[in-house]
């Protein structure tokens, strides 16, 4: 199936969904007024991939900010993977923040302590 | 307005230390307007990466809220559409800290249902706003305007603060909310 590439903008972030790798990589920022219509291609993309996906799937998720609207819509996309997630492909989660970003850091629990998935939460320098 | 009040207006800016502050229609536009100049101005103010973030996150949530939740005034004249969305927003530096102001109208119902909120999160410690979030993220519908219901509660979470906030009467079926944020 065809990959979901989406550029960046002032309030979206880049998406690279790679359907052959089996990764998922949501990058930069997402604070849109409304993310509704933003993720929804992405959850859409998800459902088709979860028909016939890779063993094995890694999500990236390496935001500077998100917006509360944004962030329900996140917990939506991770819900859609637990779903997809099972005797096809294992889904593990990989949530990276800023060195000293303690509300991205904490932003990454909030998520670990609802989703079932393996979910890392890795600090790294610079996003 | 006459010299004078310029240069009165000018001076109490100076004096409360405005950075940027709007009084008209909140569109998608002028938000990200807004956030650009307050990202260019942290940074010529040498602001530590974790305050910009912080603000900066503020920020967003205040502008959006204003964007999504914003009500008509009544009035005799005829009102154009266009200055629906319309409010006041302020971000100011006082001894070290940011603070964010907001001012809108809001009709009496909604202004009830946000003070019971306010009152509700304003009782919380750190340890039960993260739970009250993480609870209202997990089981909360999104509207169809893709508001979660969580922005007042991030609000006060990311700040440290409480948040101080007024209902001032205007007629049977208005208030004018003013909010303030200090953020730590």
């Amino acid at each position: 199936m065809e990959n979901l590439q989406l550029e960046g903008s002032a309030k979206t972030p880049s998406i690279h969904f790679d359907a052959a790798a089996g990764k998922l990589e949501l990058k930069g920022r997402s604070i849109p007024e409304n993310s509704v219509e933003f993720y929804k291609p992405l959850n859409e993309w998800i459902d088709a991939y979860g028909k016939s996906p890779q063993a094995e799937t890694a999500v990236d998720v390496k935001l500077e900010y998100f917006n509360t609207s944004s962030s329900k819509c996140i917990l939506d996309l991770f819900k859609k993977l637990e779903s997809i997630s099972g005797s096809k492909t294992s889904v593990t989660v990989n949530w990276f923040f800023e060195e000293d970003d303690e509300d991205m850091e904490e932003a990454g629990q909030d998520y670990q302590a609802i989703i079932g998935l393996p979910f890392n939460i890795i600090e790294v320098e610079e996003i | 307005m006459i010299k004078n009040d310029i240069y009165e207006l000018y001076q109490t800016m100076e004096r409360e230390n405005i950075l940027l502050s709007f009084k008209g229609v909140v569109t998608s536009e002028l938000l990200t307007s807004v956030l650009s100049i307050m990202e260019s101005k942290m940074d010529y103010m040498e602001e530590s990466p974790k305050t910009k973030k912080k603000v900066f996150n503020v920020l967003v949530e205040c502008l959006q809220n204003l964007y999504h939740h914003i009500d008509v005034e009544e009035s005799e004249r005829n009102i154009e559409r266009i200055e629906v969305k319309s409010a006041l927003f302020m971000i100011s530096k006082k001894d070290d800290n940011f603070v964010i102001q907001t001012g809108n109208y809001i009709d009496v119902e909604s202004a009830e249902d946000l003070e019971s909120k306010l009152i509700q999160i304003n009782g919380m410690d750190k340890d039960e706003l993260k739970k009250f979030y993480q609870d209202v993220l997990n089981n909360g519908k999104m509207s169809e305007k893709g508001t979660a219901g969580l922005g007042m509660i991030d609000i006060a979470r990311k700040s440290g603060n409480k948040l101080e906030y007024l209902f001032l009467p205007v007629n049977e079926s208005s208030r004018f909310f003013c909010l303030t944020i200090k953020i730590d």
